[in-house]
């Protein structure tokens, strides 16, 4: 009798095992399963829009159909230019800070703020920006655009700056410095180097993630159906002209809406996979 | 040094940030006070601004989001870190961890063109089993509370997975040794002894998430619907507050008009530091007690 009562709870556990494990494993199969789906009815459908006009016409007037985004190829890459040429040396010089000498209350401040300007929605730097430089100048700009994506890139060019420094080994510092170098010569000439690679691989990948911000573009750079030449006019951009072409009213637009959706994120994915190869060989190296 | 005025180059700008938002929103915020926040009136003709509506939608869409995205989002995180052998488990992970990378704009403009239609098939069903609440009341056009919930709960997915994966990851294997040596199944082993021990992280993880999903702008501002109204049907169309700033900030007409979406941007601000300071507590505990 007790026997059987414990063989039936027994029963029951593994029940009760077997059903929640496969259930794990459909989570993972749905979560999985959709995600990879929609993406690939975006490369399906986007590679089949996609034609040499894309990349070397400008928008067609509105109502025809026809044209390319070459005027938003080249805005998005001088939007990425510029908030690179901001972003990067600042978030790099505050990470070798913090690496470097970052042991102090300051410090833990800084990594604080750092993180807390990587939480704000990218459409609050886009205000930012907006009050920034839009607001006094009374007009929409690339300057503006490149100013709200340099945001963006600070808090992660630093985090990861630092991450890559903090990983080269206490030997290559103590070597420099026993031959006679003083710490900012060792920083400079030893550990810097030494961590070159990895800090590359992460401006890249910031670079990649604000490629496809669109939300701080819509009211700083705006958009333009024409190239916009300097830094001072509005311009198009890839992200901004997706937004737009999915929510217009024309079937031709919706095409090329699929089109720039397979190019932006073409490349994003490439740079990410990329960078991921670079990152684990140089683990391994260092094992 | 160089690198010193860097990092406080980095405290000015933050500060700067709450400033120009505090200031900008000055003329909104001497009008409204804080009846701003519980007004429920949206009229720019009238000049009368109220937040009610879009923080409305900002918190139903996220919940939504979470409710959907937190099942499944560490029921995939348990199967890959304790049951998938490592192989398959690294090969998803790789996977997820790129789909984290894919832009708000393209999970919106998949929202329009592919999840909105599948929904459309999926409205019959879901109102037979669950028409009798007041959620799925109404007419359905594809633009809604709901689309813009599951949408935001596919964009969080990947984040809950692979935190808390890590984070399951993390937890000593004499935990699960000791519990399989007790007799427990494996599944007892997990849920009972690994899940609580990485509980502090998986919320995290979810609070993280969550952060994500107040601020998210493009995909939620393609695929709500854009009207502020507060309706408790999910089919209905709604409005968030990232949304109506993505669509009336470059346009706003008169000041009192920018200044009212300036102040729902520093409530927005708000919001989302509070929820981030919550999860950075949360995730700092677990790492610091299993020392990684």
């Amino acid at each position: 009798m007790a026997n059987g009562k414990m063989s039936l709870h027994l029963i029951r556990r593994k029940t009760v095992n077997a059903v929640m494990l496969s259930l794990t494993g459909f989570c993972t199969f749905i979560a999985t399963g959709t995600l990879l789906y929609i993406l690939g009815y975006l490369f399906v459908h986007g590679g089949k829009n996609l034609s040499w006009d894309f990349f070397t016409k400008l928008p067609a007037p509105v109502g025809e159909t026809g044209g390319g985004m070459a005027n938003a190829i080249l805005g998005s890459a001088k939007l990425l230019a510029l908030a690179m040429v901001i972003g990067v040396p600042i978030g790099f010089l505050g990470g070798v800070y913090l690496a470097e000498f970052g042991g102090n209350t300051f410090a833990y401040l800084v990594r604080y703020v750092t993180d807390l300007l990587n939480g704000v929605p990218s459409i609050v730097i886009g205000i930012f920006a907006y009050t920034l430089v839009v607001l006094p100048q009374g007009h929409f700009s690339t300057m503006a655009g490149g100013l709200a994506l340099s945001i963006m890139m600070i808090p992660i060019a630093i985090r990861s700056s630092e991450e890559f420094l903090r990983a080269v080994p206490l030997a290559l510092r103590e070597g420099a410095m026993a031959l006679g170098a003083s710490k900012s010569k060792a920083i400079l000439t030893v550990v810097i180097p030494a961590a070159k690679n990895g800090i590359m691989t992460g401006i890249m990948l910031n670079l990649a993630r604000v490629a496809g911000e669109t939300a701080p573009l819509i009211f700083t750079s705006l958009g333009n159906r024409f190239w916009s030449p300097g830094w001072e006019q509005p311009t198009a951009s890839l992200p901004v002209m997706i937004y737009t072409y999915a929510l217009g009213p024309y079937e031709d637009w919706h095409q090329q809406a699929w089109a720039a959706g397979f190019v932006l994120l073409t490349l994003i994915l490439a740079v990410n996979i990329v960078a991921r190869f670079i990152l684990s060989r140089q683990a391994h190296v260092s094992r | 040094m160089v690198t010193l005025v860097a990092a406080l180059t980095i405290l000015a700008v933050t500060a700067l940030l709450v400033y120009e938002l505090y200031v900008h929103s000055a003329l909104s915020r001497h009008k409204f006070g804080w009846s701003f926040l519980v007004t429920r009136t949206w009229d720019p003709v009238a000049e009368q601004f109220g937040a009610l509506p879009f923080i409305y939608g900002t918190v139903v869409t996220s919940v939504l989001a979470l409710l959907l995205g937190i099942p499944l989002g560490v029921g995939a995180a348990i199967f890959l870190a304790e049951l998938a052998p490592p192989k398959i488990s690294s090969g998803l992970t790789f996977l997820i961890e790129l789909l984290a990378a894919v832009p708000s704009v393209i999970f919106g403009l998949l929202g329009v063109f592919v999840l909105i239609p599948m929904l459309h098939k999926i409205e019959g069903p879901l109102r037979s089993v669950l028409g009798w609440t007041p959620l799925f009341q109404g007419p359905f056009y594809g633009v809604s509370l709901l689309s813009a919930g599951v949408v935001l709960s596919l964009m969080i997915i990947p984040f809950i997975i692979s935190i808390s994966r890590e984070v399951i990851l993390a937890v000593p294997s004499d935990q699960r040794e000791a519990a399989l040596a007790l007799g427990a199944t494996r599944w007892e082993s997990t849920w009972d002894v690994v899940v609580p021990y990485a509980y502090k992280g998986i919320t995290g993880s979810i609070f993280l998430s969550l952060a994500r999903a107040l601020g998210e702008t493009m995909a939620v501002t393609m695929v709500i619907g854009n009207d502020p109204k507060i309706v408790t049907s999910l089919f209905a169309p709604g409005y968030s507050i990232a949304a109506i700033i993505a669509n009336e900030f470059a346009e706003a007409p008169g000041e009192l008009y920018t200044s009212a979406l300036i102040e729902l941007g520093l409530v927005l601000f708000a919001l989302t530091i509070v929820v981030n300071g919550a999860a950075r507590l949360l995730v700092a505990g677990t790492s610091s007690k299993t020392g990684t």
